[in-house]
């Protein structure tokens, strides 16, 4: 088992045909997600890697019956448009990869997601992959690192970065901790799916057997998660790592979602809150295999 | 967030409906007494900053003759507050305030939605006053598709113990309020004192509200230079990065001036980050090796190595900076060769005379390491790569050892040739030029040029690299400017191709 894709998902990809479309189409098929569709209005009845590209989404739904994922690849301010269209025809997971999504945008996804019971991830995600199965977005780049890197076991990483998501990933493999699902929250100061949700899921999936996060300054993710241990509704053991130690409030380092406002979300803040309900916050990023394996019980 | 002055704001608020004081924008203080001379009342005179403290700061004055505002409005213009000089000063009628009130919109991230908040009492901070007087402050949370309801603002008003004709005044605000927040797409927008007058009508005294930086493009009509939140006015480099950043929609490059004016040999780092999260971490390592950050960079989301370029570009412009940090998540999915050439042409145009270590783990990691190093050898100063195996602690060690090492090393500044084709040909790319000097394609040998092309777009006609497709489709990014001819023909050809990827603003 994974958390929220496999294999045998059913997914399509809005903005097929657009340049990053195109390149992660490859790196998703390559690997071996499910794709059998591609939405571009304006452009249906082409093919991209002899996926037929459709001009909406229905049209996909009445092709191939329901879909399960949708992955957006569509400039920023056409985004919501995009998300809405997916969520009308029962798609329950969206994943958004760009990033500069209006916020405004990004809570009439959230109102309409809820309405459809529907999630989504993002947005400015790198993706989600569940190793030796199946990858949404763009994590790893091409499909042949993607397996080279990424090793299927029994540990859940969960990240605010992209990058550091891809390299949490890379140094547990490559130390011999394999992973169950590894997923990019986004790094806006709204996303679909934040840490706590996915900490939920880790803890329902009977493969995971404990979970990386990496936090960052900013929001109240993390915060909310050490809520969730304390209520006992993660009861896995959690290794975790805040990023921004050096950053001066007020100022944004990126991304969106780093940012220290009224005192809110600071570093010392998130790693205390963290260690008081028994997560083990490391200190320097290098260590985070040994840590992992440490606790875990593993060699 | 792009912060709006408080005049901005009271735009807005007008535009909605929402009564603010009778008043306009002075320059001068012949403005002043002019506007105080119209106003023909007592007039309070407030500088326009980016600061919550002006009144700590003598920024607000009241005056009760256009003279008296004239004369006291002369010590405001020009006056530091914060890192900020003081360039406008409102001016507006002294109001009769009887009592005072707040509200404010903004966005709650945990809970993904806009929350409204009104308090009975005035004038603090309302994280102030929620802590003093609890009962005095409602909040609710406001669904973005149906909006704020009438008789749900009213009933926030009335939580606080106000009834009647003021229930109905102030609920009428908070709805504006609401709609003024959703049409700019605030982040927050902020009434503090909203104020019932000695004559019963409600005015917003006072207001901050904030755009999101990601909507700022559908509200040209704000005029917004940077969308971005600062504590200091942006500086002219922090303009010319924006202006790359904004005309060049491929991957993403953020840039911002932590440092001005520090001398040689202070420790100062052109830092150059990849992806938010690894940037923020390289920016501890290297802080960690007693280096101080020149500006904060973040080139990501597979940007062209045209943009890499002109972000390297405009780092190295900062004059005295000791080094050049490069480095990243470690592991990235983006193919790491683009950022490498990038760097290579930046550093080569400019002859670099400063270390630099430059982290490019990741996707094709191999290549973008032998680029950068085999085409950086002949460089004055030392320029090493590294790969997904080696830690951010560790290229800055290595960082820290080559600026000793470098220190007193004497470096000329090599004269740039230029480059001057006997017989051009020229295409246009998204963002600027490619130039192939055909005399010399002639008797190249390699061409080079041909197959290092990313997007194949070249052909050979008559031995000479020619566009095989229109010279529309190229200008519209057909041509993925990755850089590649330019750099295999200088090592591997004759030297006889130049890319020319203008910077509006910058200077050498």
């Amino acid at each position: 088992m994974a958390i929220l894709i496999d294999e045998n998902k059913k997914v399509i990809i809005q903005g097929i045909t657009g340049r990053e479309g195109m390149a992660r189409t490859k790196l998703m098929m390559g690997y071996g997600t499910n794709v059998i569709a591609g939405v571009t209005p304006g452009k249906g009845g082409g093919e991209v890697l002899q996926v037929p590209v459709y001009d909406t989404v229905a049209e996909c739904v009445e092709n191939f019956g329901d879909i399960d994922v949708s992955v957006i690849f569509v400039p920023a301010p056409l985004v919501k448009n995009a998300a809405l269209e997916a969520f009308d025809h029962g798609i329950h997971l969206v994943v958004i990869i760009p990033d500069r999504v209006p916020i405004w945008d990004v809570m009439e996804i959230v109102r309409k997601a809820k309405e459809t019971n529907a999630r989504f991830i993002g947005p400015n995600t790198l993706g989600l992959l569940s190793p030796g199965k199946a990858v949404l977005g763009m994590i790893g780049g091409r499909a042949e690192t993607a397996r080279e890197w990424f090793k299927p076991g029994n540990v859940g990483v969960a990240s605010r970065s992209g990058g550091i998501t891809s390299s949490i990933a890379y140094y547990l493999s490559s130390s011999g901790v394999g992973l169950s699902s590894i997923v990019h929250v986004g790094g806006d100061a709204i996303v679909g799916t934040p840490h706590p949700d996915v900490m939920k899921m880790f803890e329902a999936d009977p493969e995971t057997k404990g979970v990386v996060m990496f936090g960052e300054i900013g929001t109240s993710q993390e915060e909310q998660v050490a809520d969730l241990i304390e209520n006992g509704e993660f009861t896995k053991p959690l290794i975790a790592y805040i990023g921004g130690k050096a950053a001066k409030e007020g100022t944004r380092f990126s991304h969106a979602g780093a940012i220290i406002e009224g005192g809110r979300g600071t570093y010392e803040g998130k790693v205390k809150r963290l260690k008081e309900v028994g997560a083990h916050v490391v200190d320097a990023f290098n260590d985070i295999s040994v840590v992992t394996k440490e606790v875990l019980g593993m060699d | 967030m792009a912060r709006l002055y408080e005049y901005q704001g009271k735009e807005l608020l007008q535009k909605f409906k929402i009564p603010v004081p009778n008043g306009e924008l002075a320059a001068t203080p012949e403005d002043v007494y002019r506007i105080a001379s119209e106003l023909n009342k007592p007039v309070v005179l407030k500088i326009q900053v980016w600061s919550t403290k002006r009144a700590q700061y003598d920024g607000i004055q009241f005056a009760d003759t256009p003279e008296e505002a004239r004369e006291k409005s002369s010590s405001l213009f020009g006056k530091m507050v914060h890192n900020f000089k003081v360039e406008n000063v409102l001016v507006e009628e002294k109001i009769e305030i009887k009592s005072e009130f707040y509200t404010g919109l903004i966005i709650d991230d945990s809970m993904k939605q806009p929350v409204l908040l009104f308090s009975s009492k005035g004038g603090s901070g309302i994280e102030e006053i929620a802590k003093e007087c609890p009962d005095k402050v409602t909040k609710r949370y406001i669904d973005v598709l149906t909006g704020l309801k009438d008789y749900q603002a009213r009933e926030m008003v009335r939580k606080t113990g106000i009834s009647g004709k003021l229930q109905l005044q102030l609920g009428n605000i908070l709805v504006k309020l609401f709609d003024v927040a959703k049409k700019y797409e605030t982040r927050a927008a902020e009434i503090n004192p909203l104020v019932l007058t000695s004559e019963g009508k409600i005015i917003a005294a006072d207001c901050r509200i904030t755009i999101e930086d990601y909507a700022v493009f559908r509200h040209p009509e704000l005029g917004i230079e940077i969308a971005r939140e600062f504590d200091r006015p942006p500086s002219e480099l922090d303009k010319i990065a924006y202006n790359v950043e904004k005309n060049d929609y491929r991957g993403t490059f953020y840039f911002i001036q932590m440092e001005q004016g520090f001398k040689k040999g202070e420790g100062y780092v052109g830092f150059h980050g990849a992806g938010g999260g690894g940037s923020m971490m390289s920016m501890d390592a290297v802080i960690k090796q007693g280096f101080k950050i020149a500006n904060f960079t973040d080139t990501s989301g597979n940007p062209p190595a045209s943009k890499v370029y002109r972000a390297a570009k405009i780092i190295l412009s900062q004059k005295n900076i000791d080094a050049y940090f490069g480095s990243g998540s470690g592991v990235a999915s983006q193919e790491q060769f683009h950022s490498a050439r990038g760097l290579v042409k930046a550093f080569r145009e400019q002859n670099l005379s400063i270390p630099a270590v430059i982290r490019l783990g990741g996707n094709q990691e191999d290549l973008a390491v032998d680029i950068l190093q085999e085409y950086t050898k002949d460089l004055p100063a030392p320029v090493e790569g590294y790969k997904k195996d080696d830690s951010a602690d560790f290229c800055a060690e290595r960082l820290r050892i080559l600026v000793d090492k470098h220190q007193n090393a004497a470096v000329q500044k090599k004269k740039q040739e230029l480059f001057l084709p006997k017989e051009p040909y020229t295409f246009a790319t998204l963002t600027g030029t490619v130039t192939f000097d055909h005399a010399a394609c002639l008797c190249c040998k390699t061409k080079a040029c041909i197959s290092a092309c990313g997007p194949q777009i070249l052909n050979l006609e008559d031995e000479k690299p020619v566009l095989a497709i229109s010279r529309e489709e190229a200008a519209k990014g057909k041509c993925t400017e990755c850089l590649a001819c330019e750099l295999e023909c200088e090592f591997h050809g004759k030297k006889a191709t130049f890319i020319s990827l203008p910077i509006p603003g910058l200077t050498d």
